[in-house]
């Protein structure tokens, strides 16, 4: 029975509570719920700011919807702003699997479109070769720049988090320094760009929308071949045991280091070649750094997050934030809304969605007792799925 | 002569500079020592910076601004301690959507003040008497804003409250090792708190500083990396209030003397200096403390998982 | 003449129920501990003494039952209340700070303790604490540069310090050399020769044997039968109350006549002149060296059993044996030839080195990956699982249902995590993977560590499979009991160096102790 008497500290009955108790099992129909309440909750948060802006909701929300999927244009603008999303992300998935937390991606996007400029303005190749070695180069140079950090944390453990993003103002400044400086266009008054970029290394766009497909097709097809790898690959299982436990990736034989810093350059080189993209694609020439990326670094961070480490998942992830950026686009031209409002769509939903991850796994439970910890939650936005709990081992997670 | 007076101007310059960065530093110099990694520092010097001007205009009184600043950081630094505290979120991911929040929220409320200057900014004092010293009184008792010397006291009762106190042992200890303190019957989550908000506010008044003080204004970039060089700057000061003085002052003259050299380096060149300075600073304390990770609070950013109750 | 009515006992608990999901932790436990005495509360790994500890601490409430202190019924909330009756912990994993100093330990949990500059005032009252009981502590000592006998030294001092009159010391002596359990026991003894009480948890029977004056026997949460040493101790009676039934003599043991008429093979594990020297870092942590071992040779077919308290050097051995480090210096040769590099962990594993380790949950399995999975986790490389750059995970499949029934794991299916796993079938798992390719070298470290008795008995009894295919077999352990049991020849590690080998004939407790203590053999 309950204890009798009164407590040496005098207080009487004793109550009893239902506690929250983690445990480490995250069923898919949880985190797609909750994912979507999260999303859900933004969409009120933007209504309110409709409403508080004097611009009537209902007409507001269907503007968006049909300016940005149902018109061909929009959808063609939607799809253009997914594309680097798309290619950043997919990086940022397999770094955040190593415990990469690349946080530089605007500063390699950048490196990107200044290779992809040295290659089409200074390389004088044949014709057919430029956007090929453009892409080539943007990739290069985007795994250079993220290649840096990646050695100083390998080597000697310095915070990736903030030299990476102390490289992405520093790419800004030499970009600025660029388009100011020796690569500045001969024709430029007020604002700061390089020459025109010739047609040989413009890239062909869909029709007569923006969309630059040639990036949308490497964009599709790196996540193909990660996808494959990780499933399949034995650098995808060492990938994935690094990324679930240091520990016992190091008892396995696995150079942590190496892996990290693959992953590491993937991801960098694949945001260099989404700066070639939209250097090469949207607007011809190197222009001011604030133009060339929207933040695009900094949501592709959310892409990578809302995929929770499922390679695949990045397509609608990316998708779901390209829509967001162009929905921004819409408020601020059609409704006449500040140009923040993206900004602050993405970092709320992130807010949301790290702070309802807990929500997807775990119970209620009634008695005050607890089982020894479960595994830490903060892995689960990108360790990857959980093994799967029946049937024999077929394919990969 | 033309050197004396180089000098004189940076270290006085570099302290103007420093300033923001001292108070930012030492918010997160508190948090972390806690254990928690706060990120999202950035966003909250601008939720500061803007809401400090906010008040300041409105109200003709900067040090209602200053209060509201303060306010303003602790308001966002607490979404943070829900989120990474209670809620046992991943502290890295909160952190940074704080960032984002932040300063898409300050750019987003401070369009109305972008560009308008402050009527009644924060005046600069000088310290009687100290004031004519000869070298030292212009380079440091001169034209220097309240919240500079405040920057520099609150270090030393930082110091002292860490070092000297109980309950600084035990916020030191919770982010060594919360079990311990669990097991001891002291509260951990309570600590935490305290300390994050602590950071916040702290990081709200650094952000004020700029809005009402330094520039007074308000501009979108007002920020500008400023939040990051400050969480930087705690790791190269290893977590010690007293090295953050330090450190700080160090990163502001160097900052300072960059600019200095304008007719000899391309400006764009110049404004990355202090980045490329924070890598360097952090490689450097990392090279010579030895391959691993040195000082670091044990439990930092590990959300603490109570066995019970 | 009028006789004292009997003090009542200082700690009783009535009824105590406590559970967890899943199981039953506490099943109405009585005890009664009594002032003066040292109390065993005996039970083999999950038997639910060290639930009942916590209730006693306060860290845990119980879901039904009710304690009283010298008579008081009363009821505990949180450790604060415990401290402020006067029990004192001294947990099985100690609760210090590394980075801080001894008195500032002390200054964290010490209600009493001034805010400002708290340690100036402790530092008398520490030391006052250490005299009076002989336990001798530097104040100012970094807890991290002590070993783990003085860090439970720190913990007892922090509860004397508190003004503790009942001490629970939960498996004490599972990191002390032999030697500083006679220390602690002295401790003890004088400790409750004023009047105080120690409540001791622990499954070792002799010492139980030693200091107990009564005993509780735990089985499965529950009372199983109360002994006193007045009445004089029984190991085998204890121990059968343990179990439940009688323990077979000790378990897996060979017996010395197998031992000797079993000839060694060829010499497949040798050593020759390997340290470990480690950089210095910073004033805390100046150069040393962590490893010298001047010559180590197991054969094929041998046991090779090394005893010491970890910390001296276990860690570096297993790891340059096993690849995972390189060595400063030395010669390592698997099968006649040379192996090195740090990066020889894969290489080890093709030269057929298999590593047991420590660490079966963080470091022996991924405890999200399911058990196929882990059981390819070391040799996703090598070809029945690999094709070229891909993973055969059919291949895998198939290799893991062998696996399961081959080593009799229980486990769902094999996609099962294997956190979901009991930490027996875990180092199932663990032995199938590494045990099951034939190795010619098998380290295995404090393998039974935390594992029930049958579950100790099928480790063993693996191990010993595997020495009699032929691989050499290099047991490192804390478990003198252990080693003992299994050893063809038992080596010393005291202080990173290999002090001592002798063959299992020689060794005994008191020997092995003395090699330990750094006292040539």
């Amino acid at each position: 029975m309950t204890g009798a008497g009164p407590a040496a500290g005098g207080r009487s009955a004793r109550r009893r509570s239902r506690r929250w108790e983690p445990r480490a099992e995250a069923p898919a129909w949880r985190v797609v719920l909750v994912t979507l309440a999260a999303v859900a909750v933004a969409a009120l948060v933007v209504t309110w700011v409709f409403v508080s802006y004097g611009v009537e909701p209902v007409h507001a929300w269907s503007t968006i919807v049909r300016r940005t999927l149902l018109e061909p244009r929009g959808l063609s603008e939607t799809l253009r702003k997914a594309v680097p999303l798309l290619l950043i992300g997919i990086g940022l998935l397999l770094a955040f699997r190593a415990r990469f937390w690349n946080i530089g991606a605007e500063g390699q996007l950048l490196a990107g479109a200044v290779g992809a400029t040295a290659v089409a303005l200074f390389a004088g190749l044949p014709a057919p070769l430029v956007i090929p070695a453009m892409f080539l180069a943007g990739a290069l140079a985007g795994a250079a720049w993220g290649a840096v950090p990646a050695l100083l944390k390998a080597r000697l453990g310095v915070n990736e988090i903030i030299t990476t993003l102390m490289f992405n103002y520093i790419a800004l400044y030499v970009v600025r320094y660029l388009i100011n400086g020796p690569w500045k266009a001969r024709t430029a008054t007020g604002f700061s760009y390089s020459e025109r970029f010739p047609v040989e290394a413009v890239l062909p766009t869909f029709g007569t929308t923006r969309l630059h497909w040639p990036t949308l097709v490497i964009a599709l097809v790196l996540v193909g071949v990660i996808a494959l790898l990780l499933a399949r690959s034995r650098f995808g299982f060492e990938v994935e045991v690094l990324g679930r436990s240091p520990e016992a990736a190091r008892y396995a034989g696995i150079d942590a280091g190496r892996v990290t810093l693959v992953l590491a350059a993937l991801a960098a080189g694949a945001a260099g070649m989404a700066g070639v993209g939209e250097v090469a694609g949207i607007h011809r020439r190197l222009v001011e750094p604030t133009q060339l990326s929207l933040g695009y670094g900094y949501a592709a961070i959310l892409v990578a997050l809302l995929a929770r480490g499922r390679a695949l998942a990045v397509v609608p992830a990316a998708l779901f934030l390209g829509f967001v950026f162009a929905a921004g686009d819409v408020m601020r031209v059609s409704l006449r809304l500040p140009s923040q409002l993206p900004d602050v769509v993405t970092g709320l939903v992130l807010l949301l969605v790290a702070a309802s991850e807990p929500l997807t796994r775990g119970r209620w439970v009634r008695s005050e007792g607890t089982e020894p910890p479960a595994m830490p939650v903060a892995d689960a936005l990108t360790a990857g799925p959980p093994a799967r709990a029946a049937g024999a081992e077929g394919g990969g997670g | 002569m033309d050197l004396d007076l180089l000098v004189v101007a940076t270290v006085a310059r570099a302290l103007a500079f420093a300033t923001p960065l001292l108070w930012a530093a030492l918010g997160e110099v508190i948090a972390e020592r806690s254990g928690v990694v706060n990120l999202g520092v950035e966003g909250m010097m601008a939720l500061g910076a803007v809401a400090g001007f906010a008040v300041a205009f409105t109200t003709g009184n900067v040090w209602w601004g200053l209060a509201a600043a303060a306010l303003a950081g602790m308001a966002g630094s607490a979404l943070h301690a829900v989120v990474a505290i209670t809620l046992r979120a991943d502290a890295y991911v909160s952190g940074l959507s704080l960032t984002m929040l932040g300063l898409g929220l300050s750019a987003l409320v401070g369009r109305a003040w972008v560009g308008r200057p402050l009527p009644d900014p924060m005046r600069t004092v000088d310290v009687p008497w100290l004031r004519d010293l000869p070298l030292l009184g212009p380079m440091l008792f001169q034209g220097q804003h309240l919240l500079t010397y405040a920057a520099l006291v609150a270090a030393v009762v930082a110091w002292v409250l860490l070092f000297h106190t109980r309950g600084g042992l035990v916020l030191r200890s919770v982010g060594e090792n919360p079990v311990a303190v669990d097991v001891a019957g002291l509260p951990v989550r309570r600590t935490r708190y305290a300390a994050v908000l602590i950071g916040g506010l702290l990081a709200g008044i650094g952000g004020g500083y700029l809005s009402l003080a330094y520039r007074p204004s308000w501009g979108e970039g007002m920020v500008n990396g400023l939040g990051w060089i400050a969480i930087a700057l705690a790791i190269f000061a290893m977590w010690h209030p007293l090295r953050v003085l330090l450190a700080g002052l160090l990163f502001g003259a160097c900052f300072t003397l960059a600019f200095r050299l304008q007719t000899v380096f391309p400006p764009e060149l110049l404004t990355l200096l202090p980045y490329a300075f924070t890598v360097l600073a952090l490689v450097f304390t990392a090279w010579s403390r030895g391959r691993r990770a040195f000082g670091a609070p044990e439990a930092l950013g590990r959300p603490y998982l109570r066995g019970e109750r | 003449m009028r006789t004292h009515a009997p003090l009542p006992p200082r700690l009783s608990l009535r009824g105590i129920e406590k559970r967890y999901p899943g199981v039953r932790a506490l099943a109405g436990v009585d005890l009664d501990v009594a002032n003066g005495e040292v109390h065993a509360v005996l039970g083999e790994n999950g038997a639910g003494k060290s639930t009942l500890m916590h209730v006693v601490y306060g860290l845990v409430t119980p879901d039904a039952g009710s304690m009283a202190w010298e008579g008081q019924p009363v009821r505990l909330r949180s450790p604060r209340d415990a401290i402020a009756l006067g029990i004192g912990l001294v947990a099985q994993h100690f609760h210090l700070v590394e980075r801080h100093t001894v008195v500032e330990n002390l200054a964290l949990g010490f209600p009493g303790a001034p805010a400002w500059r708290p340690t100036r005032v402790l530092i008398p009252q520490l030391k006052a604490a250490s005299d009076r009981y002989g336990l001798a502590l530097d104040p100012r000592a970094v807890v991290r540069d002590l070993s783990p006998g003085e860090r439970q030294r720190v913990e007892i001092v922090k509860a004397l310090v508190q003004g503790a009159r009942l001490l629970v010391l939960d498996e004490p002596t599972s990191v002390l050399t032999p030697a500083e359990v006679d220390t602690l026991f002295t401790v003890l003894r004088r400790f409750v020769a004023e009047g105080s009480s120690v409540v001791f948890v622990s499954h070792k029977l002799a010492e139980v044997e030693v200091l107990a004056d009564r005993v509780t026997v735990l089985r499965r949460g529950a009372v199983v039968g109360r002994r006193s040493a007045a009445d004089g101790l029984d190991r085998r009676d204890l121990a059968r109350l343990m179990v439940g039934r009688d323990l077979a003599p000790a378990v897996g043991a060979r017996g010395l006549a197998e031992r000797s008429s079993a000839t060694p093979g060829p010499v497949r594990l040798r050593l020759a002149g390997v340290r470990v020297e480690l950089p210095g870092r910073g004033r805390a942590a100046p150069p040393m060296t962590a490893l010298d071992v001047p010559a180590l040779e197991v054969r094929g077919g041998e046991i090779v059993g090394v005893a010491g308290v970890a910390g001296n050097g276990q860690s570096e051995l297993v790891e340059v044996v096993a690849g995972l480090r390189a060595a400063t210096a030395g010669r390592v040769e698997i099968d006649g030839r040379a192996v090195g590099g740090a990066h020889g962990a894969r290489g080890r594993v093709d030269a057929g080195v298999a590593l047991v380790p420590e660490d079966r949950t963080k470091v022996g399995v991924v405890g999200d990956l399911s058990v196929a999975r882990n059981l390819a986790l070391r040799h996703a490389h090598r070809r029945p699982f690999a094709r070229g750059m891909w993973v055969d995970w059919r291949a895998v499949g198939r290799a893991s249902e062998k696996a399961v029934a081959a080593f009799d794991i229980a486990t769902p299916s094999t996609g099962t995590p294997t956190r979901l796993l009991s930490g027996g079938n875990v180092q199932k798992v663990i032995l199938a993977r590494e045990l099951g390719r034939d190795p010619g070298v098998v380290v295995a470290v404090h393998p039974t560590y935390g594992l029930d008795v049958a579950a100790t008995a099928q480790t063993h009894a693996r191990l010993l499979a595997a020495a009699a295919r032929g691989a050499a077999v290099l047991l490192v352990s804390e478990d003198l009991d252990e080693v003992l049991a299994l050893a063809d020849r038992v080596a010393v590690l005291a202080g990173g160096r290999l002090v001592a080998t002798m063959a299992a004939a020689d060794a005994n407790p008191e020997a092995l102790g003395l090699a330990m203590a750094g006292v040539a053999a």
